[in-house]
């Protein structure tokens, strides 16, 4: 039954999606004002039904109810609860049910709380929500309907990928969902604003909030998805320059810069036709990884769909979604007016230096994600990975960190570095300083050891904003800032660190027989067989000691999954301050005496390596910082226009009451 | 100060700027991606027209049967890849993945030798349905025509 219901509310769902595109855009013109109030309601109302489908597929999951296609194909009654409602999505109906939920949940919020912008311009933003919305809602319906019935039911479901069966994808996917859609505000903002031709201060105030949501569960989401790889696939690495980590980081970037350069057009009304354009690349960024994510053109443990009709699906509303709003742009963009002014040395020059590198990397991302795709229409496989993306990233990323160093520093429209001597110069020494420190120890390439010296100088100078100033008076987004660009140098001293000093030790080993791996001793004591749920593993028993001291027990398992029947490694990893032991169990080799098998070991040790996702951790709650800041200043002022309303009404109160009683 | 030439100035610099730097970016991909995209092989490929072996590249085909020999270190492996015209003996060292048996296809990623030995970095193998390597799953229906013909 619930399938059923799941399916009315999809329907009702996109039915008022409808109704919003319709009613919002008769809304706009001169004789269908009267629609108008129409608009918030239904979005309201959208969103919830469309949660309402999103939570009865959960339950379908969570009941195991194979008479669904998706659940018998995606799910097993011997799963753990976790996973069966993680499974609801772990699969493409599911994650697309998933992605028109928050699509309608943000719009509904936008609609419920949004009260700054002129209501025609709002008005036009929930028309263009619904409008996406609405395409998103017809691929479910007509191309990957999640609630089909299969008659005959199987006894039995295929169960889950094991590689998904993982308590990080749980929260993983909805995170990074949450910041991939929420983004869709920003593009119907954009739109909203060309629409009604309403670019301002007030525009980028009131769009900011919504964008820094968004970005702050794609910075939590990428960061957790980024050590989920890490530890799940067992390849002791934590990017890959996969098609799919890059259709997340896109829009990251293009948030990134959007999120920048809102922040020039809310303070200085400047870079207005470049903070919309951005509004339209984040989403469209999103757009183009669900496309490239889902289409099946890629391999990817993402890749749910191999349908091709799906692929072209999605095709076509990226071509009506962004050659859309790149057209409005193209006619809009000339009548946005010019902005402000600003000198060379001014902190609006370092954050369009900020914009223009974050978009070149956004480019060289993008290029190197499409090219494979490219040359194999040419009749060329190839496949691109880090020896072009990490140089190529860095290239822009380097000079983008430089500025950053000093961006902050310099006060809006017109400023001189003279003025700044010391603070401008201190970090650059701090840098220098740490690079011959570093080159000093040898043995470290080009690339880590700028990483090594650049992550100390960015972390003394995101701390220079606040110098001289009383701590507790510092606004809450200041602070935001600081923390998310001393979270920058974190990251980037983890992955240099990462680069520059990880040992690693590839072995077969008989048991009791012990191996080095940097400082560490690592003795194999024993394998054991071990059962879960619906797993069995042979489990390493590890002993590692550091330096000599007490042994800690890692456990590695090379387990194998009975449904679907497929084997997985689970990594072990050891925490230190100063960095991590990870190590990984293989095969068992014969040997061809009688002295019993050996077990091949793969152990890493990964100085600071943690750092990494502290880093992006950090750059989260900078943004989260930045986001309440904004809030509670929000609410004061409306508090305080509130309070200066009932005085004035006080007023003439008294003055009337005196006036009649004269 | 405030003359609309002056700010239409800034405006058209600040596009022409933008431009420079994406159009730059832009060409420095291409030609970056001309020297580091790693091309797909297949072994008869490798052989007509062996890439050097500073090159990365992947090679793809299925594992000869028999051909699959562990070192004395018990970490390094050597197999044979064919694609039923040519054969590129490999070497690879570290934890195989799971489903990468003899018979099976197998794409590697990695540089031949300067030997003639294609020496692997990652196997990628076929993990299951739902996640094939592409190289390999449009190789399959004429492999598959092949280990027909071989059981027979």
């Amino acid at each position: 039954m619930f399938a059923e219901l799941g399916l009315a509310a999809l329907w009702l769902a996109a039915a008022l999606a409808a109704l919003q595109l319709l009613a919002g855009g008769m809304a706009l013109t001169d004789g269908g004002r009267s629609f108008g109030p129409l608009v918030r309601p239904v979005a309201i109302v959208q969103g919830l039904l469309a949660a309402a489908a999103f939570l009865a597929l959960i339950v379908l999951f969570a009941q195991t109810d194979l008479s669904v296609k998706l659940v018998a194909e995606n799910s097993h009654s011997a799963k753990p609860l976790l996973y069966k409602v993680a499974g609801t999505w772990g699969n493409h109906e599911g994650s697309m049910l998933l992605w028109v939920t928050v699509m309608g949940l943000a719009g509904g919020f936008v609609a419920l709380i949004e009260r700054r912008l002129p209501e025609r311009t709002m008005l036009a933003t929930l028309a263009g929500q619904a409008f996406v919305s609405l395409g998103f809602y017809a691929f479910l319906l007509f191309a990957s309907n999640p609630f089909a019935r299969l008659d005959p039911a199987p006894p039995e479901g295929n169960g889950l990928n094991p590689l998904l069966q993982d308590p990080g994808l749980a929260f993983h996917p909805p995170t990074l969902y949450l910041g991939y859609v929420g983004l869709s505000i920003a593009f119907s903002f954009a739109i909203g604003a060309l629409v009604t031709r309403e670019v301002g201060p007030a525009f980028a105030r009131a769009m900011r909030p919504w964008v820094l949501g968004a970005w702050i569960f794609l910075t939590i989401g990428i960061t957790a998805g980024s050590y989920w790889a890490y530890y799940v696939l067992g390849w002791g690495g934590w990017w890959f320059w996969d098609p799919v980590e890059n259709a997340s980081l896109m829009p990251w970037l293009a948030a990134t810069a959007l999120l920048h350069s809102a922040s020039v057009l809310a303070a200085r009304n400047a870079l207005r036709a470049w903070t919309i354009m951005l509004g339209v690349v984040a989403f469209s960024m999103s757009m183009v990884g669900t496309f490239l994510v889902r289409s099946g053109i890629l391999t990817s443990v993402h890749a749910f769909a191999v349908d091709p009709r799906r692929g072209s699906f999605i095709l076509v509303l990226l071509a009506i979604y962004i050659g859309g709003a790149l057209l409005l742009f193209g006619l809009r963009a000339a009548t946005v007016t010019e902005g402000e002014r600003f000198a060379v040395t001014s902190r609006e020059a370092g954050l369009v230096f900020n914009n223009v590198m974050l978009s070149s990397i956004l480019g060289i991302v993008l290029i190197g994600t499409l090219y494979p795709l490219v040359t194999e229409a040419m009749g060329e496989k190839v496949s691109v990975g880090p020896p072009y993306f990490t140089p190529m990233s860095a290239v822009f990323a380097v000079p983008m960190l430089l500025v950053l160093m000093v961006g902050p520093l310099l006060r809006w429209r017109r400023d001189s570095l003279s003025r700044h001597k010391l603070p401008v110069l201190a970090p650059f020494a701090v840098g220098l300083a740490a690079g011959i420190a570093f080159a000093a120890r040898g043995g470290i390439a080009v690339m880590p050891l700028l990483g090594l010296a650049l992550a100390p100088a960015v972390a003394f100078a995101s701390l220079l904003p606040l110098r001289g100033r009383s701590l507790r008076r510092v606004p809450l987004a200041t602070w935001g800032m600081v923390v998310a660009h001393l979270g920058v140098a974190v990251a980037l001293f983890g992955m240099a660190c990462d680069s520059a000093f990880t040992r690693e030790r590839l072995i077969a080993a008989r048991i009791g027989e012990s191996a080095q791996v940097g400082p560490w001793t690592i003795r194999l004591a024993g394998v054991m067989p071990v059962a879960g749920p619906n797993w069995t593993a042979m489990e390493g028993r590890l002993e590692a000691s550091y330096a000599g001291g007490a042994p800690v027990l890692l456990r590695p398992q090379g387990r194998s999954f009975w449904a679907p029947p497929q084997n997985t490694t689970v990594s072990a990893l050891h925490t230190r301050w100063n960095g991590q032991l990870y190590t990984v169990i293989g095969d068992e080799v014969q040997g061809s005496q009688a002295e019993g098998g050996r077990w091949q070991l793969r152990l890493w040790w990964k100085p600071f390596v943690p750092l990494i996702w502290y880093g992006g951790g950090l750059i989260g709650l900078g943004g989260l910082l930045a986001l309440l800041g904004r809030v509670f200043a929000d609410l004061k002022r409306i508090r305080v226009r509130a309070k200066v309303a009932v005085r004035r009404e006080d007023i003439a109160a008294v003055k009337a009451g005196g006036r009649a009683g004269r | 100060m405030n003359t609309p030439i002056k700010a239409k100035h800034q405006r058209l610099v600040l596009v022409l700027l933008a431009l420079v730097a994406l159009i730059g970016a832009a060409l420095l991909a291409t030609w970056a991606l001309r020297n580091q995209a790693s091309y797909f092989y297949v072994p008869s490929d490798m052989k007509a027209n062996p890439p050097s072996p500073t090159r990365a590249v992947r090679l793809g085909g299925m594992v000869e049967r028999g051909s699959m020999k562990t070192a004395a270190d018990g970490v390094t492996v050597a197999f044979v890849v064919e694609d039923g015209k040519a054969r590129i003996p490999v070497r690879f060292s570290g934890i195989r993945p799971e489903l990468f048996v003899e018979g099976s296809g197998v794409v590697a990623e990695g540089h031949l030798g300067a030997d003639g030995t294609f020496v692997a970095d990652n196997l990628l193998a076929k993990h299951d349905e739902k996640y094939v390597p592409r190289e390999l799953k449009d190789m399959t229906a004429a492999q598959k025509r092949k280990a027909v013909a071989e059981t027979q």
